[in-house]
């Protein structure tokens, strides 16, 4: 009796191997011939953002003709897991990896390792610490990210009126350096008109942003415009406008998550935000790639190509910025909406 | 009343100590199946991808499961003794948020490496006193301990890295330390402690004990067995490995964070019972475990070669266990037909 189980259940897992393993033929990439492949390797699978960046890959790849991209990712969003795909991109000998990585640090000795075997590693979105990679695209640079919020205020309330800030936690760096490079854009004489009178924190809890921004409206009974440089504070304002009956009296702006802000466009609070668009980033970095590939230098100190997206320098720490924030509004949320 | 008594003594068969060798039963072992089945998996990864043979990239994916397999082997003794440790990967949270901190305040290498294994240690102290001294149940007691002992690597690191290792304790992790055949200090261990597993469990007297308690802990008991004392070492084992795994493991990754082997308790206890050990106790042996854990690591490497997506390799290994557990079950349903 227990034989003829045991002889069974063998013939079963035998059967279920083989099965396994012709099964998986089926995931066999496209064909290799002479093409190179250029792998992106992001923070996890099953995220529309990166999924995002992954179409701007191809639409780089398609268009430079003869690359293939392979997207992959961990199932968990660690170090260890992504460290084992680059393992398997390098046993593959890939010619390129693009890697938002998990760890800046704990992905050094994975991308050293890809590069002492000839495999060019750049990263975007998070970055390898430096040792570990050519050179690191950021989406933007600060600078710009602080001009751009200023200038689209200016722009939907003619350059006139007052004007607030509602930040996260005084203490992130983040948005403490962003407020500096707004302040800095402030100075130019255009914005004369518009003053900013106040910078409040909603320590980027939805709550306590909502509570300060219904504060604002009643500190400053003149209050045209809100910048809120943080995707909580902006959400949690754009509500607050909403639901005091203030849409057309007060508009916010800042960085925002179209599907988080669809809404609050439709209605009116918000004219426009901004954040980087990932089908340009993912685009940007795949035609850095090709470009590293086909011979070009873009060690520190050189300018790379980005194909449409233009050209840009990379700095002394090997970290290059894609360039102003992408705008969103009436006209483009909703497709974006979709996507992340 | 006693007419009976000579009729019993006259019926005495002889027990041997062994069932006879038999070819049939050779072969049909849960062990063989598991060779046929890491036949199957190396034909089929070389069959699909021409990287797969290649000794550096085997040797390459020899790290990505070395150290979960250090510690499939205290966990199979465990749950061959009817218990059970969830907390390990936890543990290795705990043991490698200690290296970094005794990284920070200047503990040079070599020592960094005793960090891990010495915080896991008395991590397991910790889980074997609750189940053995106040007897609760180890399933519930180590889920407790795996939020515990995470739960402190958060708070102390918040979001937080430690990235402050020395090259001289990295380098172990990350280089060969043989350079021919290429072999990683990680898996050198591995095959050692197996081999030293394999002997104390299957040739020696306490490796019987082990099987006694996990049949029966009653009548093991009963029969002078320490069976509490046994079982608290085991756990004290699989701390003191886990921690070794962390040490491994940071030194590695050259980096700390919270999230450290999220979720290695299951991809363990998934090799440990692939392997053969019964779930149940009272049955397993440590070449299934080694089976096991070979079968897995080049399913996951095979599959990623090809670019699988690991949610997609998740599926399949979590298929081949099931089937693996329930085909002798349901065939035998069947066959009482």
């Amino acid at each position: 009796m227990l034989k003829t189980n045991r002889r069974e259940a063998l013939k079963f897992l035998s059967a279920g191997a083989l099965a396994a393993s012709a099964g998986s033929g089926l995931f066999v990439g496209i064909a290799r011939a002479d093409g190179k492949r250029i792998a992106m390797v992001v923070k996890n699978l099953g995220n529309s953002y990166f999924d995002a960046c992954s179409n701007g890959a191809m639409e780089a790849a398609k268009a430079a003709g003869g690359f293939e991209i392979i997207y992959t990712a961990p199932t968990k969003a660690t170090a260890e897991d992504q460290i084992a795909v680059i393992d398997s991109l390098i046993a593959q000998k890939v010619d390129g990896i693009i890697v938002s990585s998990n760890d800046a640090n704990a992905l050094v000795p994975a991308g050293k390792k890809a590069m002492d075997r000839g495999i060019k590693v750049i990263s975007f979105d998070s970055a390898i610490a430096k040792e570990g990679r050519i050179m690191h695209l950021n989406a933007s640079s600060t600078p710009l990210i602080g001009a751009k919020q200023v200038q689209m205020i200016a722009k939907t309330l003619g350059g006139k009126g007052e004007v607030a800030i509602l930040s996260a936690a005084s203490t992130m760096t983040n948005q403490n350096s962003w407020i500096e490079a707004m302040k800095e854009e402030w100075k130019k004489p255009e914005y004369a008109e518009m003053p900013l009178v106040a910078t409040v924190y909603g320590d980027d809890q939805d709550d306590k942003s909502y509570r300060e921004m219904q504060g604002l409206v009643k500190a400053y009974p003149n209050l045209k415009g809100v910048i809120s440089p943080t995707t909580i504070g902006i959400r949690a304002g754009a509500k607050a406008i909403m639901d005091g009956g203030l849409v057309g009296k007060v508009f916010i702006t800042g960085l925002g998550l179209p599907s988080e802000m669809k809404e609050a466009v439709l209605a009116g609070a918000c004219d426009t935000f901004a954040i980087w668009n990932p089908v340009d980033y993912g685009y940007a970095s795949t035609q850095i790639m090709i470009n590293i590939l086909n011979g070009a230098e873009a060690g520190p100190g050189s300018t790379v190509s980005m194909g449409r997206m233009g050209e840009t320098k990379v700095g002394d720490d090997g970290e290059a910025a894609m360039g102003e924030p992408f705008v969103f509004d009436k006209s483009n949320v909703e497709k974006f909406a979709a996507i992340f | 009343m006693n007419d009976t008594s000579p009729s019993i003594a006259t019926k005495r068969q002889p027990v041997a100590d062994k069932a006879p060798w038999s070819l049939a039963d050779f072969v049909l072992r849960w062990e063989s199946i598991l060779v046929l089945l890491l036949i199957a998996v190396v034909i089929g990864n070389t069959w699909r991808s021409p990287y797969f043979l290649d000794i550096y990239n085997l040797s390459d994916a020899t790290q990505n499961f070395a150290e979960k397999a250090i510690v499939a082997l205290p966990m199979a003794l465990l749950i061959l003794v009817r218990e059970i440790d969830l907390s390990v990967a936890a543990i290795i949270a705990l043991a490698s948020l200690m290296t970094g901190l005794a990284a920070q305040a200047g503990v040079p290498a070599p020592l960094l490496f005793l960090v891990g294994p010495l915080v896991g240690m008395a991590c397991g102290l910790f889980n074997g006193t609750l189940v053995t001294r106040i007897g609760l149940p180890s399933i519930v007691v180590t889920i407790g301990t795996m939020s515990l002992f995470r739960g402190i690597a958060q708070v102390v690191l918040g979001d937080q890295v430690i990235a402050t290792y020395p090259s001289g304790y990295t380098d172990y992790g990350q280089s060969y330390l043989i350079k021919w055949p290429p072999l990683y200090l990680s898996f050198i261990i591995f095959l050692v402690l197996a081999v030293v597993f394999a002997l104390v469990l299957h040739r020696t007297a306490f490796g019987r004990k082990l099987y006694a308690i996990g049949n029966n802990p009653v009548a093991a008991r009963f029969s002078g067995i320490p069976v509490e004392r046994i079982r608290f070492w085991l756990f004290v084992l699989t701390g003191l490995l886990a921690g070794l795994a962390a040490a491994l493991l940071t030194a590695r990754i050259g980096s700390t964070r919270p999230n450290i082997a999220l979720g290695w308790e299951l991809e363990i206890i998934t090799m440990v019972i692939l392997g053969g050990v019964s779930i149940a106790g009272g049955s397993g042996t440590i070449h299934g475990v080694m089976l096991a854990v070979f079968i897995i690591g080049l399913i996951i490497f095979g599959l990623s070669l090809l670019n699988v997506p690991g949610i997609v390799i998740s599926v399949l290994l979590g298929t081949l266990l099931i089937l693996s557990l329930a085909a002798p079950l349901l065939l035998r349903r069947l066959l009482r037909r």
